[in-house]
């Protein structure tokens, strides 16, 4: 019986092979559990080790450069803040409910107004402003750089009309874009009730501006490469353009285009830090930018924080889209990683 | 008699266009195909016998002379001349079933209802012997079976014309033999009219009414046509000892090995054969693209 389906050594996590039990050969099982996760949480420890060892070498002008467990307190730290803050916030409406009660007591037909909390946003509400805003931003780039992609790669003449214009604006770093974008939403979104707020909009474009560029190229080599064969019986066909674009161009180019969406929303999160450090989002971006002007002996620590969170949250920003090219993939057996 | 002129190619010449100059594949190729008649092109690689197809097809655009299909003439491809490539080419996303129902519902539209449909596809496929894997996607089924649903596409498509582009080349022999014999019992069905492209004398031999055999390209042409007097139905057991059946096939041989010998690997032309080498440019710009994302 030849049950021996465990990847050989060298293959890791990365891979997104999910861990077949009906085939699990038991004997092998320590030296697999070894593989795939003593080996990642042995160079996890080995570079908390080191770190620890070269931040204790370096003085800053505010303090010693936090080690691992500096910053451990400060997540903790935060968290506690986070709750603080929920706690009154909570307690903040409780109170304005209750008096809102009284005065009808009173008063039936009195008016009441719940007025809204106004507290300062903690570290968790930060992340959750960046992740809509990167979203928004990246979600506008995709609606933008598909189709501009699928042109390019149906037409050659389009490729060679865009091309430069691509090309020129594709290293364009955010710090860049951002003055004109700012000036720009100033001087067209006039609203004396907005919806959204300025900084919201200036770095969500920012993002979208930053990101489009990698969806566009590799859509437009996706749709470029098509199997010629597949080409022919599309006209051979005679399918109408948007029969073949729907039947045949978009299903054989996902791959690609999702390669191209995975490196967008990654420059895209990268970005958005930069622009929400400038144009003062109340996001991750922000919440670094406070800390470095704050400059207490706690904001090396709680930079550190951030940074290992927008770290972490770009690494699942990552998962899911891989998960999402799964699920649209019509090919389950290739490997995406 | 209907026997006029089904499908005319007169005086067909291309010229494809490469840095050197124009490199010419075809001179004046002149065939008239009668309805319900199995031709083959045979010649060496290179000859330009796809190229001949492709431009029944309307894929290509012949530089000199035409294609008239029922006094209409042929200018772009569409699906009365359907094809049945050597690759399947089977859209791998869709099922058996889904594929064929691509074609069917592009050549059918408004004319068949629903349900009409859904039982012209299923009889296609069942032609194919192919009814048992028809929701199963091209990777899950078998180099042959991929063929025999690139068959049904194109049989479903009810083609007055069936152009096969070497289409068992890909096969292993056992299994090539299986759809030859396939095809023996679908033709005898439909008597469609057929142009199928080999490299295999004995499928010339046993599938065709007539052989067309194509001298070497440069500017590749008709060599000889032999006509191919075999009783159908033919067996390809009973035909192995039929002195007939190896006076044709050695008459292809000596064409293809005596008098069109292959020329020297030096002297070979720029391959436009099977279609893939694309003329002029179009490739080239796909590469570049690719380059730069790659950067």
């Amino acid at each position: 019986m030849n049950t021996r389906a465990i990847r050989l050594p060298g293959s890791s996590l990365m891979t997104g092979s999910i861990f077949r039990l009906k085939t699990v050969n038991w004997s092998e099982l320590p030296r697999t559990l070894f593989n795939k996760l003593g080996i990642p949480v042995i160079s996890i420890l080995l570079f908390l080790l080191l770190w620890n060892v070269i931040a204790s070498h370096i003085q800053t002008s505010l303090g010693k450069v936090p080690g691992p467990v500096q910053v451990w307190d400060q997540a903790v730290a935060l968290y506690q803040e986070h709750e603080a803050a929920k706690a009154r916030e909570a307690r903040f409406y409780a109170r304005q409910e209750k008096r809102n009660a009284e005065v009808l007591a009173r008063n039936p037909n009195a008016r009441v107004k719940i007025y809204p909390y106004t507290g300062s946003p903690t570290f968790f509400d930060q992340i959750e402003t960046s992740i809509i805003t990167v979203m928004t931003g990246f979600l506008i780039a995709s609606i933008i750089a598909i189709p501009i992609g699928i042109l390019c790669g149906l037409s050659n003449t389009i490729y060679t009309a865009l091309n430069p214009i691509i090309q020129t604006f594709k290293p364009v770093s955010p710090l860049a874009w951002l003055p004109i974008i700012t000036l720009i939403v100033s001087a067209v979104y006039v609203s004396n009730d907005p919806m959204f707020s300025k900084s919201y909009i200036v770095s969500a474009l920012t993002v979208t501006l930053c990101c489009m560029w990698p969806t566009i190229i590799n859509t437009t080599v996706g749709v470029s490469s098509i199997d010629k064969d597949l080409v022919n019986v599309s006209r051979v066909l005679r399918l109408s353009w948007f029969t073949n674009v729907y039947k045949i161009v978009l299903p054989s180019s996902v791959p690609m285009m999702f390669a191209g969406l995975r490196v967008s929303l990654g420059i895209g999160w990268m970005v958005l830090i930069a622009a929400e450090m400038l144009a003062q989002n109340p996001g991750l971006g922000k919440f670094v930018w406070d800390e470095f002007q704050n400059g207490s002996s706690n904001s090396l620590a709680r930079i550190m924080v951030a940074v290992i969170a927008i770290g972490l949250i770009g690494y699942v920003l990552d998962r899911l889209m891989l998960l999402l090219q799964r699920a649209v993939s019509w090919d389950k057996s290739a490997v995406i990683r | 008699m209907n026997n006029e002129k089904h499908l005319e190619i007169s005086h067909v010449s291309i010229e494809f266009p490469t840095p050197k100059g124009p490199f010419k594949a075809l001179d004046s190729v002149d065939l008239d195909i009668s309805r319900g008649e199995f031709v083959s092109l045979i010649g060496h690689s290179g000859c330009g016998k796809s190229t001949v197809l492709n431009i029944i097809a309307g894929l290509y655009q012949a530089t000199a002379g035409g294609i008239i299909l029922d006094s209409r003439e042929v200018d772009e491809p569409g699906p009365d001349r359907a094809v049945v490539f050597q690759n399947h080419s089977l859209l791998p996303w869709l099922t058996a079933f889904e594929n064929v129902e691509l074609a069917v519902k592009q050549v059918f539209k408004g004319k068949k209802s629903r349900s009409e449909m859904r039982d012209w596809i299923v009889h296609n496929l069942k032609l194919v012997h192919m009814e048992h894997a028809m929701h199963k996607r091209p990777n899950e089924i078998s180099g042959g079976m991929k063929q025999r649903v690139g068959i049904a596409r194109a049989l479903a498509m009810e083609p007055k014309v069936l152009l096969m582009d070497e289409p068992f080349g890909a096969l292993d022999a056992l299994t090539r033999a299986h759809m030859q014999d396939s095809l023996i019992e679908i033709q005898a069905r439909l008597n469609n009219t057929v142009i199928m492209i080999t490299h295999d004398v004995d499928e010339a031999v046993l599938l065709s009414d007539r052989i067309v055999m194509m001298t070497n390209g440069p500017a590749a042409t008709i060599g000889e046509i032999l006509q191919v007097d075999l009783p159908r139905p033919r067996d390809r057991i009973k035909m192995a000892n039929d002195p007939r059946y190896n006076y044709y096939r050695s008459e292809v041989l000596k064409f293809l090995y005596e008098r069109q010998k292959q020329p020297s690997e030096k002297e070979m032309p720029a391959d436009t054969d099977n279609g893939a080498s694309q003329p002029g440019d179009t490739a080239d710009s796909a590469k570049g693209k690719e380059k730069e994302a790659a950067a």
